[in-house]
């Protein structure tokens, strides 16, 4: 419990000015596209997304049940693994498999089921209405401020608050203030509790701030995050650990191993999905009047795609076609592959810049980003 | 105070058992303990209830029967029972309810269904020309009232035609034994088309029971004066009808005319619609999803179109598995145009599977 008040402070919000720079917006965001080519594009893209979704079917639905199985055996593997785990190699094998596991659940399964990509299965058992994920944030919390908020808003300063989870300095528009001397500290800290920051990130603490939110809402809010915690803490810290009886060590520790590994994971996948060089950031202006071919041009500037291999992919939940998963947010995941190629030819033929690049070359760039941010 | 101990020794082991049980749910979450049993076993005895595909054997060019294997929850049918079957065609879960055809105790614990194809059909295709043994379908227990009573009839009478045979055929199976006069009369397009066709002659030609077989190709259709002719004796006998609305529409309006109706029993595979609504939007207002619906379209299938996760069962009225909370707005019954309006926070219940938007209205899912 106590672990949600150590996660990293709010950012005193209020003394960021809300909307800054950055790509002059209507109707062709620094793109240097006319109206009528924008127009193009999304009904390009409509098509495209017409295609995919006519052609959804059983194959989609063995790939999710198939991750899924997978998925649980290995977590059961890994946690029996665990319990033989002051022999090292299991202790290895065992924090390795849960420490994947994890990993599937939060970003191949977890965050894709709750977008409503397998909505239409109409599987009670896969569906954004009912799943509950397993990291600190209650799922329903999560739904609000990522699918509507983050998805809505990509990459617009000041509404978006994935710009920095209210806490980082991540754009050339945040007015720099001391506080943000801090950021390359506060960086590693909400990459190891990424799990936290994200469930307090609902919180929108700096609406708090601004009265723009009540604090009897914040308490319900924080009332659901805790009973969450309460549940994900007592599993991973005190019921597997207790199971191994004397040798719950070795469990204890293999667990907060693998929380720590999936936080650092996903935080990586998820910085470098927005704030590489190239993927750029756009002010509330942007928003006013946008057409849904404004809408599609922004989502790909303001995404950027990681490259690999199959397992990359699927380890990194297919974000690393985050321009695609941007554009079809509730498309199913393992489709993202198969259109990559069209979307960068439409990219290229209209020349929108197609971010993408290898994740140790995008990382470094988030990291080189967050450092330079820390000063004015 | 007047609460009664329990004896120790039986109170320890519930008490042992709901540890157990909070103990597994603490090292499942966010998932349940079922999740991971599943994985071993869905068909295992307190899991939801599914069935497994043991075989599919065909009956006619269009029709087909799927042997299951029930989960151990399976609690028995009654003989001209239906079940309803979740079954995934291309990815999508689909409800529909097929009649019971197999007895009711069978030793090997198996039950079976029979389904005919319909044109376009979509689960009734994929059951009978594209399922394959080991699927695994989710399943609901029996339930329907269309059975024999006991004691048993002195005299009994089956009109049906088509797919019409299977609630009949679970019942002959069941229970010809305890029927001493019995008379079928069974329509088909044409003799190869009769579905359970050499079983039915084979009783038959045994005697067991009078087997009238209409080729509706060439003889036509049934009629109600030449039922009376086949049948002279037909007001003694307990009547079970099943097959096409129009058929059954037939009949009961002759039961009637003859001062009969308590006699007949029918079972409907479809609903009787006859109104429809005025069609408007409708807000899926959990799920916030909201999609434009026209009057003849049941508010279940607008939802399911919409990826709205919605509860069904029959889909043609009779099971109640459909109901939602209408919060605000209105909706008209599809088979006697009831209207049926919400004001916010009503919460009317109505049954989504025949029940079509008449304006704009909100339901609760
Ligand atoms: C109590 C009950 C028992 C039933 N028992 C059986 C059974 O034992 N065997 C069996 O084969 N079916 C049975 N049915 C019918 C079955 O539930 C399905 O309705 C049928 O298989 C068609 O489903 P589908 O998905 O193939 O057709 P859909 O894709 O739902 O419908 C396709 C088209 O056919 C029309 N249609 C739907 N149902 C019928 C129908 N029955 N006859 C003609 N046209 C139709 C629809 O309006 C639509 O235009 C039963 C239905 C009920 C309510
Ligand atoms: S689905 Fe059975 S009453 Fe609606």
């Amino acid at each position: 419990m106590t672990a949600v008040l150590d996660a990293p402070a709010p950012a005193p919000a209020t003394e960021m000015p809300p909307a800054l720079r950055v790509v002059p917006s209507t109707p062709t965001p620094g793109s240097g596209l006319t109206r009528a080519q924008v127009e193009e594009i999304g009904r390009r893209l409509d098509a495209l997304r017409e295609q995919v979704l006519a052609s959804r079917g059983q194959a989609d639905a063995d790939y999710i049940r198939g991750v899924i199985r997978r998925q649980r055996q290995l977590e059961a593997g890994g946690r029996a693994l665990l319990f033989a785990g002051v022999l090292p190699p299991a202790w290895l094998a065992g924090t390795a498999m849960l420490s994947a596991a994890k990993i599937l659940e939060n970003m191949e399964i977890g965050h894709n089921v709750l977008h409503g990509q397998w909505d239409w299965m109409r599987d009670p058992e896969i569906h954004s209405s009912t799943w509950e994920w397993d990291t600190m944030s209650p799922s329903e919390a999560w739904k609000h401020s990522h699918n509507y908020m983050h998805h809505t808003y990509t990459n617009v300063v000041g509404k978006d608050r994935d710009v920095g989870y209210g806490i980082l300095r991540l754009s050339e528009e945040q007015a720099w203030h001391p506080y943000y001397l801090l950021n390359p500290v506060l960086n590693v800290a909400l990459s190891l509790l990424f799990q936290y920051g994200v469930a307090l990130h609902d919180l929108e603490v700096e609406k708090v701030l601004s009265r723009e939110k009540g604090l009897g809402t914040v308490w319900r809010q924080l009332k659901g995050i805790g009973r969450k915690v309460r549940k994900q803490v007592v599993k991973d810290y005190v019921v597997f650990p207790a199971l191994a009886g004397p040798f719950f060590a070795p469990v204890l520790l293999g667990n907060l191993t693998a929380n720590l590994v999936r936080n650092v994971w996903s935080h990586a996948i998820i910085f470098c999905g927005h704030f590489p060089d190239g993927a750029a950031q756009f002010e509330e202006e942007q928003l006013e009047g946008e057409s849904r071919g404004q809408w599609y041009v922004r989502q790909m500037m303001g995404s950027a795609n990681l490259d690999g291999g199959p397992l990359f992919h699927l380890m990194s939940g297919n974000l690393s076609f985050q321009v695609e998963h941007h554009l079809f947010p509730d498309l199913p995941s393992n489709r993202y592959a198969e259109i990559a190629p069209q979307v960068r030819a439409l990219c290229e033929e209209f020349g929108v810049a197609y971010t993408s690049g290898p994740l140790w070359q995008q990382y470094l760039q988030v990291l080189h980003k967050i450092n330079r941010l820390a000063l004015p | 105070m007047t609460t009664v101990t329990p004896p120790q020794t039986r109170s320890a082991r519930p008490r042992l058992r709901d540890r157990l049980v909070k103990l597994a749910e603490a090292a499942a979450t966010p998932l349940v303990p079922a999740d991971y049993l599943d994985l071993v076993d869905p068909l295992r005895s307190g899991a939801a209830l599914r069935a497994r595909i043991v075989a599919v054997q065909p009956e006619t060019r269009d029709a087909a029967t799927l042997v299951l294997q029930p989960g151990r929850g399976w609690a028995g049918h009654v003989p001209g029972q239906y079940v309803r079957l979740g079954v995934d065609v291309d990815g999508v879960r689909q409800w529909r309810t097929y009649s019971l055809t197999s007895p009711a105790d069978r030793a090997d614990g198996l039950i079976a269904i029979t389904v005919k194809a319909i044109p376009d059909g979509v689960v009734s295709n994929h059951l009978v020309r594209a399922a394959t043994a080991g699927t695994v379908l989710q399943l609901d227990q029996a339930a329907g009232d269309f059975v024999l009573p006991t004691p048993r009839p002195a005299k009994a009478l089956f009109v049906t035609a088509g797919s019409g045979i299977t609630p009949v055929m679970g019942m002959l199976r069941s229970a010809l034994h305890e029927l001493d006069d019995v008379v079928l009369v069974h329509s088909a397009p044409t003799a190869d088309d009769v579905v359970f066709a050499a079983e039915l002659r084979a009783l038959a030609a045994d005697g067991r029971i009078r087997l009238v077989e209409k080729h509706t190709d060439v003889d036509g259709m049934l009629g109600t004066a030449e039922l009376d002719a086949l049948v002279p004796d037909l007001a003694e006998r307990e009547a079970w009808a099943c097959g096409p609305t129009g058929m059954l529409d037939l009949l009961e309006g002759h039961w009637e005319s003859r001062g009969l109706a308590g006699r007949l029993h029918t079972e409907r595979f479809r609903p009787l619609v006859v109104a429809a609504g005025e069609g408007g939007t409708v807000t899926f207002s959990r799920t916030g999803a909201e999609v434009e619906a026209d009057g003849a379209t049941p508010l279940l299938q607008a939802g399911e179109e919409a990826g709205v996760l919605m509860p069904s069962g029959c889909r043609m009225g009779i099971c109640f598995g459909c109901v939602l909370p209408l919060r605000s707005g209105a909706v008209r019954d599809l088979r006697n145009g009831d209207l049926t309006t919400a004001a916010e926070g009503d919460g009317v219940l109505v049954q989504t599977c025949v029940s079509a938007a008449a304006g704009p209205c909100d339901l609760d899912v």
